[in-house]
């Protein structure tokens, strides 16, 4: 006896986790911290011309406590560096971080004594994208990435 | 070329100085000159009181990695009414690198001067408020400076805590 003759017509049946990873993947919220440059194709990405909402990323939340990946737009100081950190404590678990750029990656052509050398110093960056600055493309691409490693990690933690 | 308001403008400047004036910089489009430091607070009370240059456009430091005579500040002044720049330029030592303030002449001397002070370590004798103009207070190093290393020194600027509270 098969499943959907049990329950009838209009169901399916899957696990909670394939449910969950289908959610969130599709609604990463960022959050726009925008340093420089980089936050003007940041913005771009957001707008109508890129339309992120084909990927369930329009909404930016200029809260942390909404939001679900970080990109971090621009130079980074080291004065900077701690309000960033302070922002992404308050971002609740589950949470992915972009460095966007050059500058946010690897402190790109900023180098000297104030500017962090790439925010992997300080923040767990899970996405990485090239250009000065990157074309809004390369963003949504980035949070393609992004999704697929939600899809691939296991979004449960069960407790056996 | 120089116009007529520049080269009067020079006259009483050399008129007032007399041997304290060092060097008149010929190849640049404003007048630029090296005077005495021992009389650079006289000399700006001058050029603002008779010569009307009332506003303080800059203020700012360079190093010349010089055996003698290390640093110089220099002093970007306008005036409004001649629509005419004008450049002074004092050298310090390395020894002991102080200069008098002009906060009493120009107010906004205030912020420039500390800036000065924070990127070379040149002290302004009489500033009301001299602190460190954008790095933190306790920062031992001054960055502008030739012999500061390209990237700072390690561990001199704090990076956050990556270890969040509740962990």
């Amino acid at each position: 006896m098969s499943l959907d003759r049990v329950m009838g017509e209009g169901f399916f049946t899957t696990t909670i986790d394939a449910l969950m990873k289908w959610g969130r993947s599709n609604a990463v919220w960022p959050m726009p911290m925008g340093l420089a440059c980089c936050a003007i194709e940041m913005m771009a990405f957001a707008g109508p011309k890129y339309d992120a909402a084909r990927f369930g990323s329009e909404v930016f939340r200029f809260s942390p406590r909404q939001s679900d990946v970080m990109i971090v737009a621009g130079w980074c100081t080291y004065k900077m560096s701690h309000a960033i950190r302070r922002v992404w404590d308050q971002m609740p678990d589950p949470k992915w971080c972009i460095a966007m750029g050059a500058c946010a990656s690897t402190g790109g052509m900023h180098r000297c004594y104030g500017v962090v050398q790439g925010v992997d110093n300080f923040l767990p960056v899970d996405v990485y994208i090239s250009g000065c600055p990157p074309r809004p493309e390369s963003v949504i691409n980035a949070i393609l990435k992004i999704q697929d490693k939600i899809r691939e990690e296991q979004s449960l933690e069960l407790d056996y | 070329m120089k116009s007529d308001i520049t080269a009067s403008l020079l006259q009483q400047i050399r008129n007032f100085l007399g041997n304290d004036l060092y060097d008149i910089y010929e190849e640049y489009p404003y007048p630029l000159i090296r005077i005495n430091t021992d009389r650079l607070h006289e000399t700006c009370r001058f050029l603002k009181e008779k010569l009307h240059f009332i506003y303080l456009n800059d203020v700012f430091g360079t190093d010349r990695f010089t055996s003698e005579d290390r640093f110089e500040v220099i002093y970007h002044l306008i005036s409004l009414r001649d629509q005419q720049r004008f450049f002074l330029k004092v050298y310090v030592d390395e020894e002991s690198p102080t200069l008098p303030t002009v906060t009493d002449i120009w107010k906004s001397a205030n912020w420039n001067e500390r800036e000065v002070y924070d990127m070379f370590g040149i002290r302004f004798h009489g500033h009301p408020d001299l602190r460190r103009m954008f790095l933190p207070e306790d920062f031992k190093y001054f960055p502008l400076r030739k012999e500061f290393p390209l990237l700072g020194v390690p561990g001199s600027l704090e990076l956050p805590n990556t270890t969040p509270d509740h962990e």
